[in-house]
């Protein structure tokens, strides 16, 4: 194997992108080697030096005037400020992966469409409802026509940063499409809760997909739970709450017949408290995804030396 | 008798009749088209300045988690407003259910004013919409949804967050009805305190306690102006204030609402009550609701999934409550449930060994 790993940098220095350093360090694929924003004064800077990573205040400026530039960025800022920057990254043949709701590459959620996008200049991981949700909608509608699929997030209040806060209808809509154009279901509806309890709840997902008639609910239960199995994998505190509750159709129901998951995700606490399941998962499948490409691109320079 | 503060100088205080928004709970949302207009028509006819119709939980709340429309919404809203004549259609929307088109649709449909809720603690999810509402020329109202939950100054610096925001009255909204008398006075003065001549201040009642009219006495006592009720306490729980008992307790007090009292009855006896599955009742149920603090339209949810899962109405309520669930968690209902089931079927266990 070759030994380098690929370089990232991390642009965004808040609870995100301070988690995201954490789980980049302990990467086999992935050195994360710069990370910038804009606040001197920040903790994560402070964290990020303290890990011997090169660390800039001059925003994405800085990053790019150097002369070594990284394989990877991830962009843990703000949708407006990645829509601004995804065009330079391009530019500079650094790829990015994109923790914002911007939008700006094909929507990735890593155990259902990542092989579709090894290639892709531009990721982007949806929401966090969306990567804790969007798979067991996919489970569900890779065994069986999925006609309607409708997510509940309920996060703890003080997970919810203020980006999430000052346009919440980004969460509802991009969540969505999500729930459409990657989990399956031909019409997709995103729920999100804010809890204020304390101590704060850990983040709680319900999933609930409509079924056709003569459902084979066996082959639908074994999907869920080997897609739970698959988040897992990246996403250690991902359980699912109960068995599947499979329903016949009533009035109640809408006239039609549903399965509905309930998901716990529980944060790995790197940086953020456990609690945060919600922004958790959103930096594992970030993690996730930049292994893929840097595996991907490591292969491909190993048989490029051979050859 | 005079009031602090009142609507405006020929009128004390604005009513709005909630039937056709909190009363879709308890109607399971199966509103028709024919139920609506017979009703708008009905409170219209005696008086009612403001008119909510929406699905029970806001704008876009057809959904599996609360329970689909038999009529959409945007329909009834349409309806409502072409069957008023005089009386103004408002709308709620719950950020994170609903979303800004759906405010959009309500204004083209004819809803003329925009009742944006969120959990008392959380008013700036809200920020957006009123601002959105109000740059379309809505009239905006915020509702902290729960505020039993929190002290009078917590809801005053919230109440603050939707007022800077745009919102022109923010109600103090008793979902669960569990607040009683002084614990209504005292967040409605501290509201407007903060707020001053800014914005005004409603009080949105339940009946879980039984106190909802007099609630709303201390609430408009205490500055509030604008005022909910249901006719017939058609609402979630035990129901909303009974906004025909309230029209004729303000008039013994001297408070004018603009209501005419016989006919407000009328309503609520021969049209809103035939549109009802049964009576809102102060029944066990909905008395632990008020007692310890759980919201008010999980009751008919409850109720589904005691049954289906062969558990305890009031028990899985009493645990909705330990968990400090907020409007919007009725799936929870469900895992509560289970949970339920899972300890009875192991206390079962143990008994047979």
């Amino acid at each position: 194997m070759n030994e380098r790993k690929q370089t990232a940098a991390i642009v965004g220095t808040g609870n995100i992108g301070t988690d995201l350093l954490y789980k980049l360090s302990r990467s086999r694929w992935i050195e994360p080697t710069w990370m910038v924003g804009i606040d001197p004064t920040s903790e994560g800077l402070r964290r990020a030096a303290d890990l011997g990573v090169a660390t800039g205040t001059a925003g994405v400026d800085g990053l790019l005037d150097r002369d070594e530039l990284p394989d990877l960025v991830f962009e843990a800022t703000s949708a407006a400020v990645h829509r601004d920057n995804a065009a330079r990254y391009a530019e500079a043949g650094i790829r990015a992966i994109d923790l914002t709701p911007a939008a700006v590459g094909p929507y990735v959620v890593p155990p259902v469409n990542l092989g579709e996008h090894r290639d892709a200049p531009n990721l982007n991981l949806i929401t966090c409802g969306g990567q804790a949700t969007i798979p067991m909608v996919y489970a569900v509608s890779r065994i069986v026509d999925v006609d309607y699929a409708e997510i509940v997030a309920s996060v703890a209040s003080v997970s919810a940063g203020p980006g999430t806060r000052a346009n919440i209808d980004e969460f509802t809509r991009t969540t969505g499409t999500g729930i459409e154009r990657i989990g399956g279901a031909r019409r997709g509806k995103a729920i999100i809760v804010l809890n204020p309890a304390e101590p704060p709840m850990i983040m709680r997902d319900t999933v609930f997909c409509s079924l056709p008639p003569e459902a084979d609910t066996d082959a639908i239960g074994e999907s869920i739970t080997r897609m739970a199995a698959d988040i897992a994998e990246y996403v250690p505190g991902y359980r699912l709450l109960s068995e599947p509750q499979f329903e016949e159709p009533s009035e109640a129901t809408g006239g039609m017949a549903r399965v509905a998951i309930f998901v716990e995700v529980a944060g790995a606490g790197d940086f953020l408290p456990s609690y945060s399941g919600n922004l958790d998962i959103m930096t594992a499948a970030a993690v996730r995804v930049g292994e893929e490409l840097a595996r991907v691109q490591t292969g491909l320079q190993d048989k490029e030396r051979v050859s | 008798m005079t009031l602090a503060r009142t609507y405006a100088e020929t009128q004390d205080l604005r009513l709005t009749d909630t039937s056709l928004r909190d009363g879709s709970h308890h109607k399971r949302h199966r509103f028709t088209a024919e139920e609506t207009r017979s009703i708008v028509s009905a409170l219209d006819g005696a008086g009612v300045p403001v008119i909510e119709v929406t699905h029970g939980d806001g704008l876009g709340g057809s959904s599996f988690n609360y329970g689909f429309s038999r009529t959409p919404e945007q329909e009834l809203i349409a309806l409502a407003a072409q069957t008023a004549t005089t009386a103004r259609i408002a709308v709620l929307m719950l950020p994170g259910v609903g979303i800004t088109d759906d405010i959009a649709i309500a204004q083209d449909n004819g809803a003329s004013i925009c009742r944006i809720a969120t959990h008392c603690t959380e008013a700036d999810v809200a920020v957006q919409h009123f601002g959105f509402a109000r740059d379309r020329g809505l009239e905006t109202v915020g509702f902290l949804m729960m505020a039993h939950s929190q002290p009078p100054e917590v809801l005053a610096k919230q109440a603050r967050i939707m007022v800077d925001a745009g919102c022109q009255c923010v109600y103090v909204v008793d979902s669960a009805g569990a607040l009683v008398l002084e614990q209504v006075s005292d967040r409605v003065a501290a509201i407007v305190a903060e707020v001053g001549r800014e914005a005004q201040v409603g009080f949105h009642g339940h009946e879980n306690l039984g106190v909802g009219v007099a609630n709303s006495v201390a609430a408009a006592r205490a500055g509030a102006v604008q005022i909910d009720g249901s006719a017939r306490r058609f609402g979630a729980g035990a129901g909303n204030t009974p906004l025909e008992a309230f029209v004729g307790v303000c008039d013994k007090l001297g408070i004018t609402t603009g209501v005419d009292f016989f006919a407000i009855a009328d309503a609520a006896e021969d049209v809103v009550r035939p549109a009802m599955p049964e009576e809102c009742l102060l029944d066990r149920s909905a008395l632990v609701m008020g007692y310890a603090g759980v919201y008010s339209s999980f009751l008919k949810h409850a109720a589904r999934q005691a049954e289906r899962y062969g558990v305890g109405e009031a028990e899985l309520l009493v645990r909705a409550g330990q968990r400090k669930l907020v409007g919007g968690q009725e799936d929870q209902l469900i895992d509560i449930a289970l949970e339920l089931q899972r300890e009875a079927g192991c206390s079962g266990a143990d008994r047979r060994h």
